[in-house]
Order: C-alpha cells, then sequence, then structure tokens
C-alpha cells in the first residue's frame, strides 16, 4: 500500500496491469456470454429472458462493489491520509454509477416480460434506484467542490454516511414491498439456482469484476495526469507572475 | 490572575489549494509579547493566524503552547477576529456581545467593560444592523474583552476604524500585554503598540 | 453546559426575529399540498388514500428548503470561526444548530401538517398519528440535513445539491413515516412498529449526524 502511495509509481504498476486486465476481462467477459446464451439452459418458468439476468445480477454486484470501495477509499482519504485515496474515489464513482445503470436497466428489460411493465417498485430495484441516487449526489458534490482537497474529504464524508445508510434502506424498502425474487444465489441450503446457470454467472461476475478494475485503473491514471497538468498550469502561472514582477 | 502562556512555532508550513504558501516559519513568544506579521496580499498572513486558531491543519511543523497542561487546547485559548466581524444584525450590541460572553467563557461583568473599552456603551441597545462600519468593527473587538483568553489573533483589526477607535485598541491590546498575555496582530499599517518581535511574510516566493 | 444553552438561544431568537424563513417554509408546504389535488383530480378517495404519502414528501421538501440557512449565515459572517474556537465541540455546535432547526422548522410543519391534512380529506382519526409520527421523524430530518447542510457550504447551487445529496438518506424516514400516519386508515396493521423505528432513526440521526457535519464543517472552513 505504501509503496502504492507514490504516484509515479503507481503510474507505472497501472500502465503494466491495464493490458493484462484488458485481454483477461474481454475474454472472461466473452467466454461468460458464449456460456450465458448458448450454453446455459432457459429458465423452466421465465424462458429465454432469464439470459439477461446474467448482465443484470453482475452489474449489480459491482455495483454494490463500486460503493464499497469508494467508502474504503474514504477511510483512506480521512483517516490514513492515503494520498491517493481520493483519487480512487472520485475515479470509481462514475464506472459504480454506470453499472449500476445498466443493472437498473437489465432489470427493467428483465421485469418487461415477467411483470407486464417496465418497472415495478419492488424492494431490490428500489433499493437500486436509491443506491444510484447516492452515487449521483457523490459525483454532484465532486463537480460542485473546485477545490481538490475539500472535494475530497467532503466526498469521503458523504461516501461513510451513505455507506452506513444503505443497510438502513435496504432493510426500510424490503420491509416496504417484497416482490422481487429473493436473493436465489447466496441463500441457506445453497444456492437454488441450477448449476448450469451459476458457472456463466460466475464467468461474468469475474469478467465484471476485472472490467471494473480496468476502467478503475484507466480513470486513475486519467485523474493523476490530470491534476499534473493543472499543478504544471499552476506553476506556470506563478512564474510568469514572478518575471512580471 | 489569568494563568499566562508562551507560545512558540517551530518551522511551520503553510498549504492551500496544494500550494505552499509557507514554509519554515518560526518565531517563540514569551507572556507579555506581541508578534507583528505583514506582508503583501496572499503572503499567508490570514493564513498564519488560522493555523494557530486551529482552523486551518498544519502542513509542517508544530505550535507549541509553554506552559500549558495537556488538557489546554490551544484553539480555546485565543480570540481570533479575523476579517469579518462576526456580528449579527438581527441582535443588539448587547446581545450580540452577551452571547460571545457566555460563549466564550466571559462573566457578567465582562460584557460591560467590554462596551465600555471600545466606546460602544451608548449602542448597547441598537440593532447592529444599524451600526456602521467602523461601529461593527469595534463591536469585533470588543468580544476580546468580554471573555478573558491569553492569546489574542488579530487580522487586520485597524481596518474601518477611526484614529480614535485606533486608539481604544492600542489600549486595549497594551492592557492585555500588560497583564501577561500575547498577541500575534497582521497588518499592513503601522500601529502604536510595542511589538517585541516583527515577522515579515512573502519576502520569497516558495517553489 | 451553558455555552450550548447560549447558542440555543441565540438561534432561535434569530430565526424568531428574522421569521421570513420560518413563514416561507410553511407556505411552501400550504401551497404543495394545495396544487396536489389540481393535479391529481378532487376525488376524495383518491386524495384520502394519498394524503399521508403526500404530506410527508412535500414536508421533506419544505424542510430542506431551510436546510440551507443551517450554517450558511455563520459562516458568512465569520462566526463560525469563532464558534469552532469556543470550549463546547464543533459536533455539539452542529447538533444545537439542527435542534434549533428541528424547533423552529420542523415542529411548526409538523403541527401544521393536519391542518393541511383537511385538504386533502385526510380522515380525523389519522390525524394524531400523522402528528405523532412527524414529530418523531422531523429530528431526523433537520439531523441529516445539518450533514447536508455542512457539506455544501459555501457552494454555489447549494440548495439544490443539498436536496440531492439528502433525498435519498430519507427514504427510511418517509417509508417509516407514512406506515406509520397511514396505519390508522389502512386498517388493523400498528402503527406501533413503524412509528418505534422512526424514533430510532432519529436518536441515531441525533447522535451520529452531527459527528459527521462537524467533519464537514471543519473541511470547509480551512
Amino acid at each position: 500500500m505504501i509503496s502504492l502511495a507514490n504516484p509515479t509509481r503507481f503510474l507505472e504498476l497501472a500502465a503494466r496491469a491495464i493490458p493484462w486486465l484488458a485481454v483477461a476481462a474481454l475474454l472472461l467477459i466473452g467466454i461468460g456470454l458464449y456460456l450465458a446464451f448458448f450454453v446455459a439452459p432457459p429458465d423452466y418458468q421465465q424462458g429465454e429472458t432469464v439470459r439477461i439476468m446474467f448482465v443484470h445480477v453482475p452489474s449489480a454486484w459491482l455495483a454494490m462493489f463500486g460503493y464499497v470501495l469508494i467508502a474504503i477509499a474514504a477511510l483512506g482519504t480521512l483517516i490514513w491520509r492515503h494520498p491517493l485515496a481520493d483519487v480512487a474515489a472520485k475515479a470509481a464513482a462514475p464506472i459504480g454509477a454506470t453499472f449500476c445503470f445498466v443493472a437498473l436497466v437489465t432489470g427493467s428489460l428483465w421485469g418487461k416480460p415477467m411483470w407486464g411493465t417496465y418497472w415495478v417498485w419492488d424492494a431490490r430495484l428500489t433499493s437500486m434506484l436509491v443506491l444510484f441516487l447516492l452515487y449521483l449526489g457523490l459525483i454532484a458534490l465532486w463537480q460542485a467542490i473546485e477545490e481538490p482537497g475539500r472535494a475530497g474529504r467532503a466526498a469521503a464524508i458523504l461516501a461513510l454516511v451513505g455507506v452506513v445508510n444503505i443497510p438502513i434502506i435496504k432493510f426500510s424498502v424490503d420491509w416496504w414491498n417484497t416482490l422481487h425474487q429473493p436473493a436465489s444465489i447466496i441463500r441457506p441450503g445453497g444456492p437454488s439456482i441450477d448449476p448450469s446457470m451459476l458457472a456463466p454467472l460466475f464467468v461474468m461476475a469475474v469478467g465484471f469484476t476485472l472490467l471494473f478494475v480496468l476502467l478503475h485503473l484507466i480513470a486513475m491514471r486519467a485523474e493523476i495526469l490530470r491534476r499534473r497538468v493543472r499543478a504544471m498550469q499552476q506553476r506556470q502561472i506563478e512564474h510568469a507572475a514572478l518575471v512580471e514582477a | 490572575m489569568q494563568q499566562t502562556f508562551g507560545l512558540a512555532a517551530h518551522k511551520l508550513g503553510c498549504q492551500r489549494g496544494g500550494r505552499t504558501i509557507f514554509r519554515d516559519l518560526s518565531f517563540e513568544l514569551a507572556p507579555g509579547q506581541a508578534l507583528l506579521v505583514s506582508g503583501p496580499n496572499g503572503a499567508g498572513k490570514t493564513s498564519l493566524l488560522r493555523q494557530i486558531a486551529g482552523l486551518l491543519p498544519l502542513a509542517a511543523g508544530e505550535l507549541h503552547l509553554e506552559g500549558a497542561s495537556p488538557d489546554h487546547a490551544l484553539p480555546e485559548l485565543c480570540h481570533y477576529v479575523g476579517h469579518l466581524n462576526a456580528v449579527k444584525p438581527s441582535l443588539s450590541v448587547g446581545e450580540n456581545l452577551q452571547f460571545w460572553s457566555t460563549f466564550l467563557g466571559g462573566a457578567g461583568a465582562d460584557v460591560r467593560n467590554a462596551l465600555a473599552a471600545f466606546g460602544l456603551a451608548p449602542l448597547a441597545d441598537l440593532h447592529a444592523g444599524l451600526l456602521s462600519a467602523g461601529q461593527k468593527r469595534r463591536l469585533a473587538l470588543s468580544r476580546l474583552v468580554a471573555a478573558p483568553r491569553p492569546i489574542w489573533l488579530l487580522d487586520e483589526p485597524q481596518t474601518s476604524l477611526d484614529a480614535a477607535s485606533l486608539e481604544l485598541l492600542d489600549a486595549a491590546i497594551g492592557a492585555h500585554l500588560a497583564s501577561g498575555g500575547i498577541a500575534v496582530v497582521a497588518s499592513h499599517t503601522p500601529l502604536k503598540s510595542k511589538f517585541a518581535h516583527k515577522l515579515a511574510l512573502g519576502k520569497e516566493r516558495v517553489r | 453546559m451553558r455555552e450550548a444553552l447560549a447558542l440555543l438561544a441565540r438561534d432561535l431568537k434569530l430565526a424568531w426575529r428574522e421569521g421570513g424563513a420560518i413563514g416561507v417554509a410553511l407556505g411552501f408546504y400550504l401551497v404543495v399540498i394545495a396544487i396536489t389535488p389540481l393535479g391529481l383530480g378532487p376525488d376524495l378517495n383518491l386524495l384520502a388514500r394519498i394524503a399521508p404519502g403526500m404530506l410527508w414528501v412535500a414536508l421533506l421538501l419544505a424542510a430542506l428548503l431551510s436546510a440551507g440557512r443551517l450554517f450558511e449565515n455563520d459562516y458568512e459572517d465569520g462566526s463560525l470561526d469563532v464558534l469552532t474556537t469556543g470550549a463546547l465541540p464543533l459536533a455539539a455546535v452542529a447538533a444545537v444548530k439542527c435542534l434549533a432547526h428541528w424547533l423552529t422548522t420542523g415542529v411548526p410543519l409538523a403541527l401544521l401538517a393536519p391542518v393541511l391534512g383537511l385538504l386533502l380529506n385526510l380522515p380525523l382519526e389519522a390525524m394524531p398519528w400523522l402528528v405523532l409520527s412527524m414529530l418523531a421523524g422531523t429530528p431526523a430530518v433537520s439531523f441529516v440535513a445539518g450533514i447536508g447542510a455542512s457539506l455544501t457550504l459555501g457552494l454555489r447551487r447549494s440548495g439544490l445539491l443539498l436536496a440531492l445529496l439528502v433525498l435519498p438518506l430519507y427514504v427510511p424516514v418517509l417509508i417509516f413515516g407514512v406506515a406509520a400516519a397511514s396505519a390508522a386508515i389502512t386498517g388493523p396493521a400498528s402503527p406501533w412498529p413503524p412509528f418505534l423505528m422512526l424514533c430510532a432513526l432519529s436518536l441515531a440521526a441525533i447522535v451520529l449526524a452531527p459527528i459527521a457535519a462537524a467533519a464537514a464543517l471543519r473541511t470547509a472552513l480551512r
């Protein structure tokens, strides 16, 4: 962790990791999609439409993973003052939000054949929608504060407030409504999904995770370079002021 | 008798917005001494005062309170009078001062003394929104006397003050130093108070 | 302790004298409820069914309207700087200000709600629980608003940003609040479980929100 604290070292490591991650992610997602669309059998109830699950469920997992990542980065900013923590948080927010959005859209598309409408206010989708709003809030806060130090700290506080609230929100939304399928993967007594469906799901999940990490590293690099440009511009301004004086 | 303290700064560094404002700044004040901080705008005078008051963290170095026990916190021993006056227009002069006196640990008599020290007694029942700029500044400065604190941090205190009011300010600072207090004053213009130490910021640009 | 009481007294006095903000919040509450039937049609049965939810949603929006002034005023005139140098911890300062907000905004809105409920054909027997649920839930509203207000201190468009940040966090309060308020109308379900949840949420907010708000205030004051 400490060696990664140096932005230059981080850029080097990221540059080397990115091509490998890209290949691995594409490979796994490719295999996963093949398994999902051609190998896995159709559900006896839902037919072919169940295949959307192979995109929807991993997206939902990664939306939550992204927020947890941001919350951990928030601790890094506020408690350990790790210099790359706020870069990690800022880079992760749009990626997590996008996965969240994908989960919402695929969830809606998946639901249409089952429920007859594009949106139903059941517990899972509603919680995911609220998570999306929390992401939007984080991104909006980052945009609204010009000074990056304050932006990083404020976003970190908001992320921690959000992460504490997420279980409460989930509990309250569950209490409010339960229409969506119960969480069929993790359940006492084993998963209730047929193993032939489980394999593609996990392949997709791992592939998506690698994709997240890939995008995250790319975004972090971009942010670090952006900050360097800003610092160079500031030095240029100061130097010009000195020359004038 | 109020407890007296010394204040020592050792190699202070200050950063704002990622830029270094100053570094390697050191000074030492014994009880009864005052420090005058001068320098152009942006040199860090306000930042230094805010660091001592605990509003801005130290990027480097340390601040040491001489003669203090561990349960003394530096910000709670300081009066900070910045550019803004912290005056509420819809409260009266007396109410404004009474609030700050209670909040900052003063006693009842302190409010009367504070009003008198800055010539505000006749205005005590007026809404503070009606005051002129100079009167509002005097109200802000009267906080200094409304609650006893050993360290005074004054940022351009003479702004908007006329000659008579400047005399009142100097008298207040003088009395404070005489009873063993410390003052750090940032100012462009000369004040009559005797400053044991002077610090000029911004002489060299930090690269 | 006397510092906390002095601060509370000052904030209540200021809210009373600068009465405008409370009036605007109450007026906004009235306007939103008044135009609702214009949008939904005057079917009294429909209105009665949506009344608890509508009253709660409008209350949240009205409370958020005045949340901006929680710290903004003190920030702009330099009082916040001096408040940090007091013996009272900054979290306690934030808590006192949120309490003042609740007393001057949350409570009046909660007390106005049953009157506005008449416009929506809210049955009389639902009114006590409506007020109780709001009195129990509005502390959470004020204290969480404090977090939003401290994060957005001094920013442009801070009012809208504050609402965006804070409304998702209000989802649990809204859910339990409406459940407690409408239990009296919708039949056998007891209002007690959601009501107690509301109390728990408010208590948690009172304890935890000031800590986050103080951290955000320090960040803004740098």
